[in-house]
């Protein structure tokens, strides 16, 4: 028992990412510049930050959707290079939510959700129908399982999507303005979804403006601008008083 | 003028069912060929595979811009060469007209669907490309399970377009003294002089058997407009 706890603690406070000098240019355009970030197992961080701050280009490098130039990127022990081996294995254990969905819209909800699963971790039709229902019944979205994308509306797409990333049973979930493409009413569905996942240990790293929801469950805010994490505190404090004048001003802006 | 007298094409009919026999399986053997052919040219075009990408390139572009039936004048004579050459002796190996026709439009036709393919593959939103990469599909199960699928529906309706001009467009094996539908009725109405009953019934297949098609063609964009129209 107390072994367990030991154990528990030591994988708590183990990195479960751990970015070191990231930098990722576009051509001459530098969009990251000597990031450094770790997350640990459990941790929930919000990233936020003015239009083309380099956000999503971070989250992106996560997961080797984006390519880095520089620096080290090392997800659940093992480190991001070219070989297509690293980056499968990465890429297994993380999953992403996108603005736009992009569920794929030949297959049905519940075929997007066991596709992955049987192609990429070998599970048997059977087995991944069971897990896929699993996971849509705690979206609460299973009563639309037969339906394809086209049919939903954009608040069930995205617990679709979330879904899909789940039924992978990835350690960790990047989240990229999961909300903002939304209408306003589809919002707090999508959000209440992420934040019982975030209940339920998750570790996560949500690029979103939501405040609500990073005062909710955030156990860090990260800042970024111009390519660089300008500023990193908890939430409380980064609302209430950033303390940077940079962050001030993008507050500013996204409270009105 | 002599009445119409369409008893004629009774007695005709079991020559012209045999000819619309053979149009009907060039079709199919075309669409097949054509599909699994153009869809390799597509993908090799598409991962801009060095030199054979180029090569599959220009043979699209050469095909595309000559006529069917100076293709199968060529098949039909530089085939037999080229054959010869790969057994070896250098002296050529006669196909035969059948041969002849099943290869040629196999390969003309893939380089049509081949175009419309490698234009569907253009089209095909990045965002799906990321969300297989995010998932840990392999590329082969990417394209495979996700990307071909979407591309084939969508190109649906133009792919069934090619094929009724393909339909059509068998009827040129008479060049190589082939008898299709209109080579038989053709072929028919020298012998019995009844030219007016032959091609009307020839016209009458052709009419029922393209607008068929053509309704599947409609059923196909409207089906597909529905399934999309909320993305
Ligand atoms: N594929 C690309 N090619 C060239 N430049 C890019 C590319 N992707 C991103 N950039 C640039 O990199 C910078 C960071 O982009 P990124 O998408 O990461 O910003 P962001 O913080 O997510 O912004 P937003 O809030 O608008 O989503 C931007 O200036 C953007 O124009
Ligand atoms: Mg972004």
């Amino acid at each position: 028992m107390v072994q367990e706890i030991a154990v528990n603690e030591m994988s708590r406070c183990q990195a479960i990412v751990a970015v070191e000098g990231l930098v990722k240019r576009f051509g001459h355009f530098t969009a990251l510049n000597d990031i450094n970030l770790s997350v640990t197992t459990g941790e929930k961080i919000v990233l936020c930050g003015p239009s083309g701050s380099g956000k999503s280009t971070l989250i992106r490098c996560i997961n080797h959707i984006e390519k880095h130039d520089a620096g080290r990127i090392v997800v659940d022990g093992v480190e991001l290079t070219d070989r297509m081996a690293d980056i499968n294995s990465v890429r297994r254990e993380v999953g992403m939510v996108f603005q736009s969905f992009n569920l794929f819209p030949h297959l049905s909800v519940v075929e997007n959700c066991m596709l992955a699963p049987m192609k990429v971790r070998g599970l048997s039709r059977a087995e991944a129908h069971e897990r896929a229902i699993g996971v849509l019944r705690k979206v609460r979205i299973h009563d639309q399982a037969t339906k394809y994308p086209g049919q939903l509306s954009g608040g069930q797409q995205q617990r679709v999507a979330i879904a899909r990333a789940l039924c992978m049973q990835p350690k960790i979930m990047l989240f990229d303005e999961p909300t903002s493409a939304l209408d306003p009413e589809m919002v707090k569905e999508v959000l209440d979804t992420m934040v019982e996942l975030a209940r339920d240990g998750m570790t996560m790293v949500c690029v979103t403006h939501e405040m609500g929801f990073a005062r909710e469950i955030a156990d860090r805010v990260v800042f970024m601008d111009r390519g660089a994490i300008v500023e990193e505190a908890d939430p409380e404090t980064f609302f209430r008083a950033p303390s940077t004048e940079r962050a001030r001003d993008f507050l500013g802006q996204i409270i009105h | 003028m002599n009445s119409l007298d369409f008893s004629i094409v009774l007695q005709a009919w079991p020559y012209l069912w045999s000819g619309l026999l053979f149009s009907l399986a060039l079709t199919a053997v075309a669409f097949v060929v054509g599909m699994i052919l153009g869809t390799c040219f597509a993908l090799l075009q598409h991962f801009e595979v060095p030199v054979i990408g180029k090569v599959v390139r220009g043979y699209i572009a050469l095909i595309r811009s000559i006529p069917l039936i100076l293709v199968l004048f060529w098949f039909f004579f530089l085939v037999p060469i080229v054959l010869g050459h790969l057994a070896g002796n250098g002296r050529p190996i006669p196909i035969g007209a059948t041969w002849t026709a099943f290869i040629t439009f196999g390969l003309f036709e893939a380089a049509y669907y081949s175009e419309i393919i490698r234009v569907g593959l253009r089209a095909v939103n990045r965002g799906q490309f990321e969300a297989c990469q995010a998932l840990a599909l392999s590329t082969f199960e990417t394209y495979r399970s996700v990307i071909l699928p979407q591309v084939l529906r969508v190109a649906s309706p133009i792919i069934l377009s090619q094929t009724i001009i393909l339909f059509q467009d068998t009827s040129l094996v008479y060049v190589l003294s082939l008898t299709d539908l209109l080579g038989a009725a053709s072929k028919l109405a020298q012998l019995n002089g009844r030219l007016v009953e032959m091609y009307l019934v020839v016209v009458v297949v052709y009419l029922a058997i393209s607008s068929a098609a053509s309704q599947g063609v409609a059923l196909l964009r409207k089906r597909y407009a529905i399934a999309g129209a909320r993305r």
